[in-house]
């Protein structure tokens, strides 16, 4: 009987402490939250933004020279080009290019009847190429100046439109480029394209040298 | 030339972005390491013209595959290698996150293009490319295809959807599915033949693997179906190897 008064005193004294406690401690708070704080912290975020550094991987140009077709002449060619450098040595180029054909030594000779409409003769090419800068260095002019160079070599595949056909075409060559400023470059280059023909009956192999000059920017 | 103002004005383009980030804010870090050489150009074999200290600020210019341009306190403007870079700090001095490519770029990837050639049923194939990535598995892709052949010349143009088996591996096999149109055209010197466009359906497998950069390697085989006006469907088999590289 006394255990249970004592047991039913504690309870009722724990209960009513744990209630009052608590109301008295969220009297305080709401009190404390009314309050300004002491100090009003007055510190404006800055925005880190590091600017982006400019990458130039990319070279887009135009170029013209002289193409050999076989049998066809040498003519004048025309063409752009594009490139992505993946590492120092290594890049890929995407080249198109267009030349107007002449009369073959045949046609001209015998006066006879020609071997191509005007559309047929025009010659045009596209290829993907991979090079290789194989000897990256200086080049001096004069006493005072050295121009960075690099001399390539190249070799790719791509398509020939020529005498009314589509013709596969593998081309390979080498190529200099010259940078008088570094988003500038100067190219010299020769590149043979070789593709197999039937036009004259019978199916031979052949070889059109073009020598070209261009100039390219990197962006 | 249809591409000529094309090109033309990609390089204004380009000459025009020179001119106008001449006056951009650069990066700028502190050197951490002993020393960094400057080159004259982005590349082995350009000399060295210049030597900054540790602890001096630079200023990055441009960048260039493996080469930084920096500008230093005192003017001087040259190339240095990737790696002399790398341990250089923040002006927090927290280290600088040079962003370098790697394999976890190749993870993370969105888009690719590429490059394949092969064989194409007995003719010379050259494929194009482009892909977007759904999920580190998943991709689709776009391709433009040339076959060139001794009697006709095939374009195909696909649309690919892509399963790449282990993302997580430098070397994954993959599985394709993909459906477009062929266009054929036999050679000028035949008689009697003439164009054709015919639905194609594709199932293949192959293998890319991760090699630096942005660069990746690809072989694949692709078996085709093409969907002729005639009696029998044609089968064609197709062999190919190539490089792509993602953004």
């Amino acid at each position: 009987m006394e255990s249970r008064v004592l047991v039913l005193f504690l309870a009722s004294t724990l209960a009513v402490g744990s209630l009052t406690g608590c109301g008295r401690d969220a009297l305080v708070r709401a009190d404390e939250a009314a309050q300004p704080p002491v100090i009003e912290p007055d510190v404006e975020r800055r925005e880190i933004d590091p600017p982006r550094i400019d990458t130039e991987d990319f070279e887009v140009g135009i170029f013209a020279g002289q193409l050999s077709v076989e049998d066809f002449g040498v003519n004048t060619v025309a063409g752009a080009r594009f490139a992505y450098h993946v590492t120092e040595g290594f890049f890929v180029e995407l080249a198109a290019g267009e030349a107007d054909t002449e009369l073959t030594s045949f046609e001209r000779l015998s006066g006879a009847a020609q071997l191509l409409t005007d559309s047929e003769r025009e010659y045009s090419y596209y290829n993907v190429s991979l090079g290789y800068n194989i000897f990256p260095g200086e080049g001096f002019v004069g006493r005072r100046r050295a121009l960075n160079m690099a001399t390539y070599v190249i070799g790719g595949v791509g398509k020939t439109t020529f005498a009314g056909d589509d013709r596969f075409t593998v081309n390979f060559g080498v190529g200099m480029r010259v940078m008088p400023l570094d988003w500038f470059a100067v190219h010299a280059d020769l590149r043979d394209h070789v593709f197999d023909i039937d036009l004259l009956g019978q199916e031979k192999t052949s070889h059109n040298l073009e020598a070209h000059v261009g100039v390219t920017f990197f962006f | 030339m249809r591409w000529s103002w094309l090109v033309l004005s990609l390089c204004q383009f380009a000459i025009a972005g020179h001119a106008a980030g001449a006056e951009r804010p650069l990066r700028e870090v502190t050197i951490a390491d002993p020393f960094i050489e400057l080159h004259t150009g982005p590349g082995r074999g350009y000399p060295i013209f210049f030597v900054a200290e540790r602890g001096e600020q630079i200023a990055l210019v441009k960048r260039r595959t493996e080469w930084f341009k920096v500008r230093v306190a005192r003017g001087q403007e040259g190339w240095v290698h990737f790696e002399q870079l790398t341990t250089t700090l923040d002006l927090d001095g927290e280290p600088f996150d040079l962003p370098a490519l790697g394999f976890s770029d190749y993870a993370a990837r969105r888009w690719e293009v590429g490059t394949l050639y092969g064989d194409f049923g007995g003719a010379n194939v050259i494929g194009l490319y482009g892909s977007r990535s759904f999920t580190p598995n998943l991709s689709g892709e776009l391709w433009l295809s040339q076959a060139l052949g001794r009697f006709s010349d095939s374009t195909l143009a696909t649309v690919n959807i892509v399963h790449l088996m282990y993302p997580d591996w430098r070397a994954s096999p993959y599985f394709t599915l993909g459906a477009g149109v062929i266009k054929t055209e036999p050679k000028a010197t035949l008689v009697a033949t003439t164009d054709r466009s015919d639905s194609i359906a594709l199932a293949g497998a192959g293998v890319r693997m991760y090699l630096s950069r942005r660069f990746v390697f690809r072989a694949e085989y692709k078996a085709h179906v093409v969907f002729t006006s005639r009696n029998d469907n044609e089968e064609v088999s197709e062999w190919k190897a190539g490089f792509s590289f993602f953004f």
